[in-house]
């Protein structure tokens, strides 16, 4: 049994490694891209529209309408980064259903690779929206104490959103593996439709933390006094 | 070591290929196919609305039409009264007038009929009385009729009253023309000279008498000269016998006068 799907390793040549991770992520990439593809090549911009298109403009909505109510008021420049992040997730959490599937989420190196996406992103969107000067000075908030505590606050927010996806993705599927090889054949399905459950939840954590984060880091402008955002939900 | 970092690097890289394709093929379709169909649907909002409002005016001005049209309707309806009854008025003046006019023509026709019917009936009473008086004078006296008016004539001249005589007198006097004599007859000659003799005799003058015949005088002689007349007639008789036939007529008419219109 593998801990991660950075050891199934389908191809290698010198340090260029094609694991198992990068081979399901592109998978996904592929289902992702080529769905979405499918789908908008052919929108309708009437009353009458097709049900997939009805579907994704639930999606794309429901994400935007969650980043607005995490205190982004402009969605739409942030929709291409969470939603992406969500659905990434979701799908790639959902897919655990697959026989001989391994979730890259279940591989601390994807979710270590999302964790620093965020982590850069955060005081990207922070310099884009209040300049550099403005956001770096928000790390020494509400005093210059506070320097230190706040860019462990940033380091550590970063190990724990990797952690918390890749131990409950890597959690899920090992007591699935465990529970196939010591109990009745029911009992792993109820744990599989509860691992379907964890991984939605994951999802929605990972990208709604990430809202959350940039959120704050929009919020130092408008109100400096204001607290940095917490390090779990 | 459960992070291999150029895994880590691999999958970085997918997802901002990811996200950019996400965007590329997803996010800003969809996005953009919601606003085109939010401005699609406030535009049609907007259209409805417009829509409605001109058919709120429009229903306005229609009803604004109607009132008028009704306003007009009544002004034109009572203008019509007016006028009809003012042309009722006048068409009931008009047959009145026109039915006095055809009274007051009947009235004056059938007064015309009764002025010839009169005179018709005087002719005639005159024309019978004569032709029965002289029938009976011719009958009844030894000399004609003639001779009697003669006579008569002759007595009147020598009886008349000093104011009318000396009328006559300066009449005769300032006359240029002759004095004529007329009769409803012709005058025997003795008769002339006995009409010529008593005029010398009464007036004192030899001016000439000029004798000539008029249907007018009934039964009788006359002598007129400058405007002054002296005469003896069965006409002047027969005068105030028609004065009594037009006052008995008159009386007559008057007396069913009521009836005649009704007639």
């Amino acid at each position: 049994m593998h801990l991660s799907p950075d050891q199934i390793i389908f191809w290698q040549y010198g340090w260029l490694r094609l694991n198992a991770t990068i081979v399901f992520t592109w998978a996904l990439m592929l289902v992702l891209v080529i769905g979405a593809h499918l789908v908008t090549r052919r929108l309708s911009t009437e009353l009458r529209r097709s049900r997939w298109q009805n579907m994704l403009e639930i999606i794309v909505v429901t994400i935007r309408q969650q980043i607005v109510e995490m205190g982004l008021p402009q969605p739409e420049r942030y929709v291409g980064f969470l939603g992406t992040l969500f659905l990434f997730i979701a799908l790639a959490n959902l897919c655990t259903l697959i026989p001989g599937y391994e979730p890259p989420t279940g591989s601390l190196s994807t979710t270590a690779a999302l964790a620093l996406c965020v982590f850069v992103a955060v005081p990207l969107f922070g310099i884009r929206d209040q300049g550099l000067s403005a956001y770096l000075k928000s790390y020494t908030e509400p005093t210059v104490i506070m320097l230190p505590f706040n860019i462990i606050s940033e380091l550590s927010r970063t190990l724990a959103l990797a952690v918390r996806l890749f131990g409950n993705m890597m959690s899920g599927v090992m007591i699935i593996g465990i529970l196939l090889t010591i109990t009745p054949f029911v009992f792993p399905v109820l744990m599989t439709v509860l691992g379907l459950l964890t991984g939605m939840v994951q999802a929605y954590i990972f990208s709604i933390l990430a809202a959350v984060y940039i959120a704050a880091a929009m919020r130092t402008r408008d109100s400096p006094a204001a607290s940095p955002a917490s390090n779990s939900p | 070591m459960l992070i291999d970092w150029f895994t880590v690097a691999a999958q970085v890289l997918n997802f901002l290929i990811l996200v950019w394709l996400m965007k590329r093929f997803l996010y800003q379709p969809v996005l953009d196919a919601i606003d085109a169909r939010e401005q699609r649907i406030a535009r049609e909002l907007a259209d409805a609305a417009a829509k409605q409002a001109a058919a709120g005016q429009e229903r306005d001005a229609f009803v604004q039409r109607n009132a008028d049209f009704d306003h007009q309707r009544a002004a034109l309806l009572e203008q019509a009264t007016h006028e009809v009854a003012s042309e009722r008025r006048r068409l009931l003046d008009a047959a009145q007038a026109a039915a006095d006019a055809l009274l007051a023509s009947r009235e004056q026709k059938l007064r015309s009929e009764a002025a010839s019917l009169n005179q018709a009936i005087r002719q005639q009473t005159r024309q019978e009385v004569f032709a029965i008086t002289r029938k009976t004078l011719a009958e009844l006296a030894s000399a004609s009729l003639e001779a009697g008016a003669t006579t008569e004539f002759i007595r009147r001249l020598h009886r008349l009253e000093p104011a009318q005589k000396s009328r006559l007198d300066e009449a005769l006097a300032s006359a240029t023309e002759p004095v004529l004599v007329r009769s409803a007859f012709e005058l025997p000659t003795a008769q002339r000279a006995a009409i010529q003799q008593a005029v010398r005799e009464v007036f004192a003058s030899e001016r000439p008498l000029q004798f000539d015949t008029s249907d007018k005088l009934v039964g009788g002689i006359e002598l007129s000269v400058n405007g002054q007349r002296v005469a003896w007639s069965i006409d002047a008789y027969l005068g105030s016998l028609e004065d009594d036939v037009s006052a008995l007529l008159h009386e007559n008419k008057s007396a069913p006068a009521t009836g005649i219109p009704a007639a």
